[in-house]
């Protein structure tokens, strides 16, 4: 059977941000990998967005070679220690596995955390220095620039994969540290800066050169770029963009997006305040709208903080909810609660412009939608108040428009995405690719490294074709 | 990191810095901002650019010490260097021959009204600029504006040097003979909200730099956000400027009080070290 993931008692937990899943044994990992039927035509490679060996992976594992499976797997997935915590592998390569028709499907995720964890902890150094050397003779074949705008998952894999093939590659981040939503999204609890670090300084060894703090847009614009000697340009710029209700009160005190609320616990670290300079200002009772990934990240570690009563405010049912099973468990094994069927339509001020309370409705489900889930529908006369003094919003990110804004000539789409091609990522402008959230709005981790894949293989063809 | 040139006290805790930043002095307009971190553990404010010199690669930044962040900043000395900065940020003003001009600058402010005041003028404006503050002590910047500008009008609150009051009722006294085309103001809110509805009933077009509370200051937290006309802005990237007529000035009020009592026990740690 499937290993059960070891992790902090839920009791303790909601007092930490320490990391909820610990990880497997040594020996609990070789057990499960050697559940793997090593499939000939393996159906879960074709679920991994960044096709992965997986079979071959975790044969390595089985065999004690934790190192090598490392190896194995940083062919095509630079980042494994971050996906192997936050990709959404019940649905992409573990829902494949042919196991899982009879009894569970291999543990891919967690096997993958397993090697990259192992590599971390024991060969940090060694495997760095290596990489250094490789990129030193690779450097001297190709002496091409790159830009890559943006440090995310997208940014990061496409740099690293230049960086591979020999090209210099320079990362441009606006905020001061790298990671973009990796660190400013996604909670301590889930991804240990650490982790992140760790995996950020193995892009580096790599040979990709990071410059924190320039706003690409702002600072430098493409054309600045180009006039700079970089050859192409990689946008990988996210969906920054947060999006409200658009009900009264939204602008009250005390009324959060999810990006401000994540980012000024995460990337500023509020939740070590006064330590940290960055504040957060939260009562004790918080709704959180919405009930994607990144509003369990915020109920969560609005638990963490101190709050008495956290709870998820979401218009459809449990069914229907967009995150991550994990961490609805996750999420209800810390006690937070659920209004399900349940629409805001007002936040209500005290005296001072705070919170005071939520007017909600009640809501039934229709029809299936265009999304294929049930669309809520409002019931008559069903309003209510929610007794809340914190409300955060988590009902979704846009692309961020700031870039594209700066550079009309660069074609979007509905929602403001870049318009790209499918199997290259190339944009209408030459030389301008772009991938991850900007082209797609919010999606996974994994389909964002995907698309930084197919671009640094196009961006290399475009060069070469070019000289 | 970003180096310090040079630090001056141009009056009790106000500050000027000239930073190494050749980037953001290459581009920088007037009206636009950068957002500093002092150190690995600081926050990220922002502050506007107030000068630069595109050959040195230097910007000037001009602060009050009112938090933990501007008294570590103003605690720096030159060589040393700050964490981060980012820059420039929010759009420019539009800078335009419009007739006549007059910019208000209300404490702290007045640094801010600087660079604008000296892009009307060199616009061909007729540029009157109004500047307050409590006591004589407390003035920066007289000389500097009084050459950017045709008329410079002082105002104190004990009457210690120019005209007794604030800069509204200095205002006040000119206005209904000043036929300005623009006004133009930056100070406390409560100032700025005073000349708003100075200048509404004759409709004169009236600009007010904003100044709410920034995280990422590129458009992402929506920390910033504030009411035009009743539909929701981000100060950072659809500012830090507005029309004031539009402005809910009260809700404004409210956001930039959210985190006064962890400024203060951010102070208090502060003085503790």
């Amino acid at each position: 059977m499937r290993p059960k993931m070891p992790k902090q008692k839920p009791r303790e937990r909601i007092k930490n941000f320490d990391p909820v899943a610990l990880g497997l044994s040594e020996e609990q990992a070789r057990l499960e990998a050697k559940r793997c039927l090593q499939c000939k035509k393996p159906l879960c490679v074709k679920g991994c967005p960044v096709e992965i060996d997986i079979p071959a992976f975790i044969k390595l594992i089985a065999e004690g070679k934790f190192n090598q499976a490392a190896e194995k797997i940083k062919e095509k997935n630079n980042l494994p220690a971050i996906c192997g915590r936050v990709c959404p592998q019940e649905t992409q390569c573990e829902i494949e596995c042919i196991l899982g028709e009879k009894s569970t499907p291999i543990a891919i995720g967690v096997l993958e955390r397993f090697a990259a964890d192992w590599q971390l902890n024991q060969f940090k150094v060694e495997s760095s220095k290596s990489k250094v050397q490789k990129t030193q003779t690779a450097k001297k074949r190709q002496t091409a620039k790159v830009a890559v705008v943006g440090s995310g998952p997208a940014g990061l894999t496409c740099a690293a994969d230049l960086a591979k093939i020999g090209y210099r590659v320079s990362i441009f981040e606006s905020l001061h540290k790298p990671g973009g939503v990796l660190i400013y999204g996604i909670p301590e609890f889930r991804l240990p800066k650490k982790i992140l670090n760790a995996e950020v300084d193995y892009v580096r060894t790599l040979g990709v050169e990071l410059q924190e703090n320039i706003l690409i847009g702002k600072t430098f614009s493409l054309t600045d770029l180009f006039s700079q000697g970089y050859e192409a340009i990689f946008i990988a710029v996210g969906a920054g963009l947060p999006q409200f209700l658009n009900i009264p009160g939204e602008n009250l005190d005390r009324v959060y997006s999810a990006n401000e609320f994540l980012t000024r616990v995460n990337l500023m670290k509020a939740y070590l305040f006064p330590e940290y300079d960055t504040p957060i200002n939260m009562g004790r009772k918080i709704a959180v709208i919405g009930a994607g990934n990144v509003a369990f990240d915020a109920a969560r570690s609005a638990l963490r903080l101190g709050a008495e009563e956290t709870s998820i405010v979401y218009r459809r049912s449990e069914k229907e909810m967009p995150a991550r099973a994990e961490e609805v468990e996750n999420a209800k094994e810390e006690g937070i609660k659920f209004f399900l069927l349940t629409l805001p339509v007002k936040i209500i001020s005290d005296d001072k412009g705070y919170v005071k309370a939520m007017e909600c409705l009640k809501m039934r489900l229709g029809e299936e939608d265009s999304s294929g889930r049930r669309r809520p529908i409002p019931i008559e006369g069903s309003e209510f108040t929610l007794n809340v003094d914190t409300v955060i919003v988590a009902i979704g990110q846009k692309p961020n428009p700031l870039l594209t804004k700066a550079t009309p000539q660069l074609k979007t789409g509905k929602n403001g995405v870049i318009i790209v091609e499918k199997k290259t990522q190339s944009t209408n402008l030459k030389g301008v690719y772009a991938g991850g959230d900007i082209t797609t709005g919010a999606d996974t981790v994994i389909s964002a490294m995907g698309a930084g894949k197919r671009a640094a293989k196009a961006i290399n063809n475009y060069i070469r074709e070019a000289a | 990191m970003n180096k310090i040139i040079s630090r001056e006290e141009l009056a009790p805790n106000i500050k000027k810095l000239i930073l190494e930043a050749p980037f953001v002095a290459d581009k920088v307009q007037p009206g636009q901002f950068v957002v500093i971190v002092v150190d690995e553990k600081g926050e990220r404010i922002p502050l506007t650019v107030v000068d630069k010199d595109k050959k040195q690669g230097t910007i000037t930044l001009i602060f009050q010490e009112v938090g933990k962040t501007t008294c570590r900043l103003g605690q720096l000395k030159a060589t040393e260097e700050i964490h981060s900065l980012l820059g420039p940020l929010g759009k420019a003003t539009e800078i335009k021959r419009v007739g006549k001009v007059i910019t208000v600058g209300g404490g702290v402010g007045i640094a801010e009204v600087y660079p604008v005041t000296h892009a009307f003028k060199e616009a061909g404006n007729k540029v009157t600029s109004i500047i307050g503050v409590r006591n004589k002590d407390l003035l920066f910047l007289e000389q500097e504006l009084r050459k950017v500008s045709d008329e410079l009008l002082v105002a104190t609150d004990d009457g210690s040097y120019g005209h007794r009051g604030n800069v509204c009722d200095v205002l006040k006294e000119i206005f209904p003979f000043a036929k300005a085309d623009l006004v133009y103001a930056v100070g406390p809110v409560v100032m700025m909200q005073a000349i708003c509805e100075l200048t509404r009933p004759s409709g004169t077009k009236t600009l007010v730099s904003l100044n709410p509370i920034m995280v990422d200051a590129t458009g992402m937290c929506a920390s910033c956000r504030v009411s035009i006309k009743g539909e929701m802005k981000f100060g950072c990237v659809d500012g830090p400027e507005f029309d004031a007529h539009e402005v809910d000035f009260d809700q404004l009020a409210k956001r930039l009080k959210l985190f006064s009592k962890q400024e203060k026990k951010a102070m208090e740690c502060c003085k503790d070290r």
